[in-house]
């Protein structure tokens, strides 16, 4: 068939890669915003700015920036995950269960841990495209089964004695750079390519933007669907694991709450709720606000009581600018 | 006493405009107490937006409207409503969770002491009203468990008990079956017998004539006349309501009809559409025409893939298909631009060259990775063919004006390489100029060898654009007419044919 309209590729034509699209507080507002509590943290207290500090600042954000790089998935695809918390109290009691010393080799629980995050993803996914209940309500009842088998799997006690090799994963350091951090930069890469550099990741925003549209143009929701979840079940098994091998211990009542920090970092950084906008890099600076903050609360003696306050205003307060910021366009 | 004026309702002069675009002009209408006033005319002929404005929604840019020889204040709900103006409306709104009781006094509940709400005195007064118009439902259901007749009943209880002196009834008779549309007619006439006046817009001639007393029609937002029932006829109503001289709109194209491309074997949808069969050859347009409602975008769904045929076969290029979801549609080279572009068509926060490679992206693919070059390249060259108007690829498609946004959806289908393409009201929302270059686009795709369903509400443009008419009503293949046979009065008068 002659097609009426050439499509031979020209490279000359090529316009500018563009942007990203982020709301909250924009792309740099919210970079900047981040700058500036860093700015005043250090000039208010001088043990803030400080090589040993800010380690400890990253290394303690790792395990919800993991959490939040995986619901920055979801709820640009337009669903929203809460499960995630209970996720990362099964997958490390079960990864603990198969890391005592001369058991198996270190892969074994990592494997482990990894396979249940994703299977319990999956069964996100699979319920949530079969039946059409709404995610939040599917990884509701998710969230509560998850936390039910960590109990279950660990008769309610703590699992203690791990192997050396399974500590060093969230307690080692290479290079003089702890494990968390690395592997935080690692899956911040990965997930930035995933979203920005794949079809899959296209299809996520497209869904979560009209999935209407989406499907008229031929994309297969189930699977994009089935996708983001298994993904936040992943990254969330990831930080099972990490936290597991921190604490050394794995604890059935870990992860409490997690899925909220996580979702907050993510609105924080600029994902929209409704879905279709977002960034990995706003969600990590969204996550690095969190930890910076409630570090530099630490330092100043600020008890965790009024620092629980402080974070819910900065959450609304981000979410606020940034409809202003919409009206106003 | 102030003198009794001849008509209950005097419209006169009535103009407005959305966005410099003219919905009505200088439009008159006049309904007496106790008659049933027709008003009719094609799909966007100013019926609806008239409506809006005796009940209150719109203001009107100039004109008078008079009701009960006293000047209306226009573009004020409340109102329309306190004057006794009601309107019932094709889509019932109604609360589903609430009972019919709660439904028919909402806004004015009854209340009993210190304000709680008295349901009692309401259920009471409610069953009052549904005696009075013969049916038997009860107050106390949840409306969501009514049928749409008995939704309708309910709507029209609650018009008189706000003392209605003048129902509108948009499109009554759309869902309904022949013994309830008799018991509507009945009720109708009851109402007549009260004084009350009935603003009747239907499509259906034999209803009109069963009905009205009088029949206004309306063309492209002009008033084109009134009469009795008695004084007009069928083919009359047709050349008033289509009767515009077809200016030289659309570029001129020759073209020539190739093989089968696709066809269609008693195709059905239950509840929508049945028994549809038509070939479509490669290289030409097929128009598929017919009024709101006649099942012509529910065909397009199910050959594109988004509804499921409850009957019938479908054959591409010879071969019978299985259409089961978009992808398979695209698979087959059909391709589908929607008339609802912002339900369907683009992702509005996504930029225009995400837009026109969304449906094509794995064309851009290295191993797992998106090649943006060639995305960038395709979007461009799109964009110069198309000649889409954007600051750039990167803007965003929600602040495309109309025309532009339905350029980057006709972009996004053809790069899938269609060799079908079904266009449902390519021009709906766009400006004059705008649709020019559509159609030259139209013509383009059948001289490339695409074959092409354009699906339209404009007669000029089904007539302009088409080599054959396929006229559809309520849900029926009512004529397949060729270019010669296909006049305005032809298609009107297949598309009225129930």
């Amino acid at each position: 068939m002659k097609f009426p309209f050439s499509t031979e590729v020209r490279e000359a034509d090529a316009p500018v890669r563009p942007g990203i699209h982020t709301r909250g507080l924009g792309k740099y507002g919210i970079a900047l915003a981040f700058l500036l509590v860093c700015i005043v943290l250090s000039i208010i207290t001088p043990r803030f700015l400080t090589l040993s500090n800010l380690t400890i600042v990253v290394t303690q954000v790792s395990i919800n920036a993991l959490l939040a790089f995986g619901v920055t998935f979801v709820i640009i695809s337009g669903g929203i995950d809460l499960s995630i918390g209970s996720i990362v109290a099964v997958t490390g009691v079960v990864a603990a269960t198969f890391a005592h010393p001369d058991d198996y080799p270190v892969v074994v629980p990592v494997t482990m841990g990894l396979l249940t995050g994703v299977l319990l993803g999956a069964f996100n996914g699979f319920v949530i495209t079969r039946s059409k209940v709404p995610p939040f309500i599917v990884t509701l009842g998710t969230m509560t089964i998850g936390r039910g088998l960590a109990l279950i799997l660990s008769k309610g006690r703590p699992v203690s004695n791990l192997s050396d090799e399974f500590n060093f994963i969230g307690g080692g350091q290479v290079l003089g750079i702890p494990t968390p951090i690395l592997i935080l930069i690692l899956m911040f890469v990965f997930c930035s390519v995933v979203l920005r550099k794949t079809v899959p990741g296209r299809y996520m925003y497209a869904v979560g933007g009209n999935e209407q549209a989406a499907r008229a143009s031929g994309i297969g929701l189930s699977r994009v669907k089935m996708m983001v979840y298994m993904l936040s079940g992943g990254l969330a098994a990831l930080a099972g694991i990490l936290l597991t091998s921190r604490i050394t211990t794995g604890q059935p009542n870990a992860g409490v709450g997690f899925e909220l920090d996580a979702i907050a970092a993510a609105i924080i950084g600029g994902t929209s709720t409704s879905g279709g906008t977002g960034s990995m890099t706003g969600t990590l600076i969204g996550a690095l606000l969190i930890g910076v903050i409630s570090n530099g609360l630490d330092l100043m003696n600020v008890t965790s009581y009024y620092q629980e306050v402080v974070m819910g205003i900065i959450i609304i307060g981000a979410v606020v600018l940034d409809s202003l910021n919409h009206k106003s366009n | 006493m102030k003198p009794e004026s001849e008509y209950l309702l005097s419209v006169s002069d009535l103009s407005k405009s959305f966005a410099g675009v003219k919905a009505l002009a200088n439009v008159r209408l006049n309904v007496r107490r106790g008659e049933v006033h027709a008003l009719m005319g094609e799909n966007g002929a100013g019926k609806s937006t008239l409506m809006k404005m005796l009940i209150g929604l719109h203001a009107p840019d100039a004109g008078e409207i008079r009701f009960d020889g006293e000047a209306l204040k226009t573009g004020d709900v409340k109102e329309s409503l306190k004057r006794g103006i009601a309107m019932i409306h094709q889509e019932i709104l109604a609360v589903p969770e609430l009972t019919v009781a709660q439904n028919i006094f909402l806004g004015r509940e009854d209340r009993g002491p210190f304000g709680w709400l008295n349901d009692r005195a309401g259920n009471r007064r409610a069953e009052e009203l549904l005696k009075q118009l013969g049916t038997a439902i009860d107050v106390r259901t949840p409306m969501k468990y009514l049928s749409v007749a008995e939704m309708q009943m309910v709507e029209i209880a609650k018009a008189i008990s706000n003392d209605a002196r003048i129902i509108i009834m948009d499109e009554p008779t759309s869902a309904l079956s022949d013994r309830e549309v008799a018991a509507l007619f009945r009720i109708i006439r009851e109402l007549k017998q009260k004084g009350v006046a009935i603003i009747y817009i239907s499509h259906k001639m034999d209803e009109i004539f069963e009905i009205a007393d009088t029949i206004t029609v309306l063309r492209d937002g002009k008033y084109v006349g009134t009469g009795t029932a008695g004084e007009l006829d069928r083919r009359t109503l047709i050349t008033m309501m289509v009767g515009r001289e077809i200016d030289n709109l659309f570029p001129e194209a020759i073209h020539r009809k190739g093989r089968e491309a696709l066809s269609v074997r008693n195709l059905s949808r239950e509840g929508k559409f049945a028994d549809i069969s038509f070939e479509l050859y490669k290289g030409e347009v097929l128009g598929m025409a017919g009024l709101m409602g006649a099942g012509r975008t529910e065909i397009a769904r199910v050959l594109c893939g988004l509804d499921q045929p409850t009957g019938g076969e479908i054959f591409v290029k010879g071969k019978k298909v299985y259409i089961r979801t978009p992808q398979d549609a695209i698979q087959n080279g059909i391709g589908y631009v929607s008339e609802d572009r912002k339900a369907l068509g683009f992702i509005p926060g996504m930029s225009v060259r995400d837009n026109i490679t969304l449906g094509s992206l794995k064309q851009h693919t290295k191993g797992p990775f998106l090649q943006s070059k060639s995305e960038d390249a395709v979007a461009a060259r799109m964009m110069a063919d198309l000649k889409i108007k954007a600051s750039g690829p990167d803007q965003k498609v929600v602040t495309l004006s109309g025309g532009n946004q339905q350029k980057v959806v006709i972009g996004k289908v053809l790069l899938a390489s269609p060799e079908i393409v079904i266009l449902d009201e390519p021009t709906r929302g766009i400006d004059v100029g705008a649709k020019f270059e559509i159609y030259k686009l139209i013509n383009q795709l059948a001289s490339g060898g695409i074959a092409v369903i354009m699906i339209s509400s404009e007669l000029p443009e089904i007539l302009g654009m088409s080599d054959r008419v396929l006229v559809l009503s309520e849900g029926r293949q009512t004529a397949l007419l060729s270019r010669e046979e296909a006049t305005q009065e032809t298609i009107m008068h297949f598309a009225m044919h129930a």
